[in-house]
């Protein structure tokens, strides 16, 4: 169990994370994603311990660990950590490694432990090897295995596969999460990889400027981001300008649609509305059409980028097998499951700059 | 991975091969005295000095060991992990006593600590104390060589520990805590384990340079390997048995040698891609953080500031009458002998290291390699190890030009600079080749296959590409072996011509007569110049900040 309640972390008069709550219970997996600078890893050290909170706290299942002027050093917190480098020991075997939190535990059960976890990742023949002797990947794994080896209340991952190949990301990032739901372990991930994100988590948060912008799962994030950023950060796709009917009806150029997701507006508002690829179909009967001004193939689908007759710029996905050239005019239509729309001025200026 | 050694004429190999075979021979010939073993001469040896040689030798090397063990890990972890008043400048100026050669040391602290020097008389001055009255420890003695070299050799290990614990990442220390560690027991679990390959080498070093060392063991009249040589050849006139002597002392360096290039691999593998972020260090304030500067004083103190200032002393007391022609002609000698064994030495480097990239075979590797293994045998071994062959060389020369041409040649090669030139080539071969080859590693393949695609021609990429990229390393070669020349004494004193001095022999004669004060202005001049790589290593280190 991990929650943070109203969390801020400063360096000097800096403030660097600002106003974060959020909650997992045991076994539940979070991510926080974010450009660059946002503050997703100061984040997470002022939860393993290395960094003191400004203001709110941090509470495990013992207690409160930090808060202002309350410092519960890293040893005594029971949490593990994979880091970006992996910061595995270089003088000491892979069982070795895993064993190194473990001198708790006699010389039989700290074995045991070992096998157990080397079973778990897949290595099971790798016990004796020094680090040096392993592949990334390998040691990505010897990574995780020793820091969940003492059996932590919470596994903190930073960045943990930025310094892996493409390929191996994903299917490693499965196999981590399996692991970890194996092990019911909670876990907290920072990585600016969204689709890292999707793979991992049950929950994830979106952060900027040291703010959680939207803590909630996967679907969610995707389909009702709370605001623009979040719409623009995750997923593909554009605002498309439309004009309030009434407090219910859009019109767009793709002709009017009913919206319940932004209460309060008026008849006669500027609003966007966020339309993702998968949102747009292709509809060769569709009296709305629209010119093909790129085409990027992605095996299964087609994603094509249009130019709709009123000059806006859609993406639309379409099945492979629907090839036109780039210049042809083809037919969609919109099939939105649920309206996402943003009030054009209002909401920009009190998005944080 | 060797490539297949292919059969057909190839220049690069005779050019590695015909002067690694030269560089080779000395070391040979010594290795080869053991096949005429001079019995009566080893008997004699054995009933009197030679346990005695054994015994203090390993006693030095094993004393040096743990002096500088001690004073350079213990100053390298504190510059390393603690923030306190002069810090930055510290960090650098512990590498200071690396200027002074041994002998030089020596000689200073004898000149401040006998009966006659300062320390003494302020003593009985202030206590009121005469000759007999008390007791003061005997500097010139098994004991006070240990101090003396440890102080000198100290910064091999404190410079390879400085950076064996600046390059831990800092995630490192903080995956210990996060498996429960407390900072006390990561020192002792991980950091220090880790930079113990670092550490290890530079004792082995130190070490080396120990049971090298001649003038410091022979001004203080300890009985080690080293004068065991000296006298053996040219008191018991016994050049085979002493050419044996230096081959027992060199199987004691071979032991360090290995243990050194062992230490050396771990290395490598202890600080593989863990560059991120280092440890800040933590700042001291008020009481402690004195106490560490002081502490990190002790050894810069006495290692250098100390004998500097001695010598700086007696060489404004005597430079009146010092600073004559003849010290001209002396700092004109060693500065051309200097410069003359670096071009070689460099050159030779410069070949060998390009061999080395252009063939990947062992018969290139294994030459080289061996080429490179002087720097670990003593100056005095090699001297002797050059002596035999061109004396030998010289007679057979001298004999048949008298028979064909009625004219006596005379000690073509021994009674000359080649044989210096010979010895120091083989003694710091491995100092220019390990800077050049550092050099050429920075220059990449790929980019001799860029210039080439950019249309140069492979002169033009030697040119425009490596040239300006190895002047650097080219330089600093040039340099740290003309400054080690310029302090080489056992060899010179060996090999140099008959009235040929050099500012070591000088200096070194000098204080042997107790002229210690006459001796100050051409051991400054040493130590000076000896500045110069000190300079360079602390801009090296600057960048492991």
């Amino acid at each position: 169990m991990l929650v943070l309640e109203q969390l801020a972390v400063a360096y000097g008069p800096h403030t660097v994370v600002k106003d974060i709550s959020l909650s997992l219970s045991k076994g539940q997996i979070g991510c926080l994603v974010g450009p660059s600078g946002c503050g997703k890893t100061t984040l997470l050290r002022a939860i393993a311990g290395f960094e003191p909170v400004a203001q709110g706290q941090i509470s495990l299942s013992q207690g409160v660990v930090s808060a202002p002027g309350l410092l519960c050093p890293p040893e005594q917190r029971r949490l593990g950590m994979v880091f970006q480098d992996f910061a595995l020991f270089p003088h000491l075997t892979v069982a070795q490694n895993i064993g190194f939190g473990l001198r708790h535990l006699s010389r039989n059960a700290s074995q045991q432990r070992i096998r157990e976890l080397l079973q778990l990742v897949g290595l099971p023949d790798l016990a004796r090897r020094y680090i040096h002797q392993l592949s990334g990947g390998q040691q990505q794994r010897i990574a995780l295995a020793r820091a969940i080896a003492p059996k932590p209340e919470v596994l903190l991952l930073d960045e943990p596969f930025s310094s892996l190949d493409a390929e191996l990301r994903e299917s490693l990032a499965r196999d981590i999460r399996q692991i970890l739901k194996h092990e019911q372990m909670t876990a907290i991930m920072v990585t600016h990889d969204q689709f890292e994100a999707f793979t991992m988590a049950d929950l994830i948060g979106v952060m900027e400027h040291g703010r959680m912008q939207q803590w909630a799962t996967p679907y969610e994030l995707y389909h009702k981001p709370v605001n623009r950023f979040v719409a623009d950060f995750i997923g593909r796709g554009v605002l498309l300008a439309g004009q309030m009917l009434d407090a219910q009806q859009v019109k767009t150029s793709f002709g009017v649609f009913r919206q319940s997701y932004q209460p309060g507006l008026q008849q006669g508002d500027q609003v966007d509305v966020l339309i993702r690829p998968d949102d747009i179909v292709h509809d060769d009967d569709s009296g709305v059409t629209a010119k093909v001004l790129e085409k990027s193939f992605r095996g299964s689908h087609i994603l094509y980028s249009l130019e709709l007759k009123s000059g806006d710029q859609v993406y639309c996905l379409a099945l492979s097998h629907h090839n036109h050239a780039v210049g042809e005019m083809i037919g969609i239509r919109l099939d939105l499951d649920h309206m996402v729309v943003y009030p054009r001025l209002a909401v920009a200026s009190q998005e944080p700059a | 991975m060797l490539a297949k050694v292919s059969l057909r004429f190839d220049p690069w190999r005779w050019l590695v091969l015909l002067p690694a075979i030269v560089l080779a021979i000395p070391v040979l010939v010594i290795l080869l005295s053991l096949l005429q073993p001079q019995w009566d001469v080893w008997s004699h040896l054995r009933q009197t000095v030679l346990w005695l040689y054994i015994s203090n030798s390993l006693l030095l090397a094993f004393g040096v060991g743990v002096g500088a063990l001690f004073l350079g890990t213990g100053s390298a972890w504190l510059v390393s992990q603690y923030e306190f008043p002069g810090r930055r400048l510290l960090e650098w100026m512990l590498l200071l006593p690396l200027a002074i050669p041994a002998y030089i040391i020596a000689y200073t602290y004898t000149g401040l600590l006998d009966f006659a020097g300062p320390v003494q008389t302020h003593l009985r001055d202030l206590f009121g104390w005469r000759y007999g009255d008390y007791w003061f420890p005997e500097i010139r003695s098994l004991g006070g060589a240990i101090l003396m070299l440890s102080l000198v050799l100290y910064p091999y290990v404190y410079m390879l520990a400085r950076n064996g614990f600046r390059e831990q990442a800092a995630s490192l220390q903080e995956a210990s805590r996060t498996l429960g560690l407390t900072t006390r027991q990561h020192f002792w679990q991980v950091a220090l384990p880790l930079a113990r390959p670092a550490i290890l080498t530079g004792t082995a070093l130190a070490m080396m340079e120990a049971f090298a060392d001649y003038g410091t063991v022979q001004y203080f009249g300890v009985d080690t390997f080293t004068t065991g040589i000296f006298r053996t050849w040219f008191g018991l006139n016994n050049s085979l048995a002493a050419a044996q002597l230096a081959a027992m002392l060199t199987s004691f360096v071979l032991f360090l040698l290995v243990l050194e290039q062992w230490s050396r691999r771990k290395i490598r593998y202890y600080h593989q891609g863990q560059k991120d972020s280092r440890t800040p260090r933590k700042l001291l304030t008020g009481g402690r953080g004195w106490v560490v500067l002081l502490l990190c004083l002790l050894p810069l103190l006495f290692g250098f500031v100390v004998p500097a200032t001695q010598l700086t002393l007696w060489a404004l007391a005597t430079w009146q009458q010092t600073m004559d022609e003849r010290f001209l002609q002396l700092v004109w000698n060693s500065f051309s002998l200097a410069a003359l064994a670096a071009l070689l030495a460099v050159l030779l480097a410069v070949i060998f290291a390009y061999a080395r990239r252009l063939r990947r075979d062992w018969l290139v590797l294994v030459p080289v390699r061996l080429a490179a293994l002087g720097y670990a045998i003593p100056g005095t071994v090699i001297a002797i190890g050059v002596m035999l062959p061109l004396a030998f060389l010289d007679r057979h020369i001298d004999l048949l030009a008298e028979q064909w041409f009625g004219i006596r040649t005379g000690l073509l090669f021994s009674g000359t600079l080649f044989a210096l030139l010979l010895a120091y080539s083989v003694r710091f071969l491995a100092v220019s080749l390990h800077s050049v080859e550092a050099g050429l590693q920075r220059i990449r393949p790929n980019m001799d296959q860029a210039a080439r695609s950019l249309g140069c021609s492979p002169r033009q990429v030697l040119w425009r590409v490596h040239v300006p990229l190895l002047r650097g390393s080219v330089l600093t070669a040039l340099l740290l072996v003309f400054v080690d020349v310029l302090k080489e004494l056992p060899a010179t004193l060996i090999l140099r011509p008959f009235n040929f001095n050099t500012l070591a022999v000088r200096t070194f004669e000098l204080a042997s007569d107790e002229r210690l004060a006459d001796a100050s202005l051409s051991a400054l001049a040493i130590v000076l110049v000896g500045l110069l790589p000190v300079i360079i290593l602390a801009r090296s280190m600057e960048r492991v900040q």
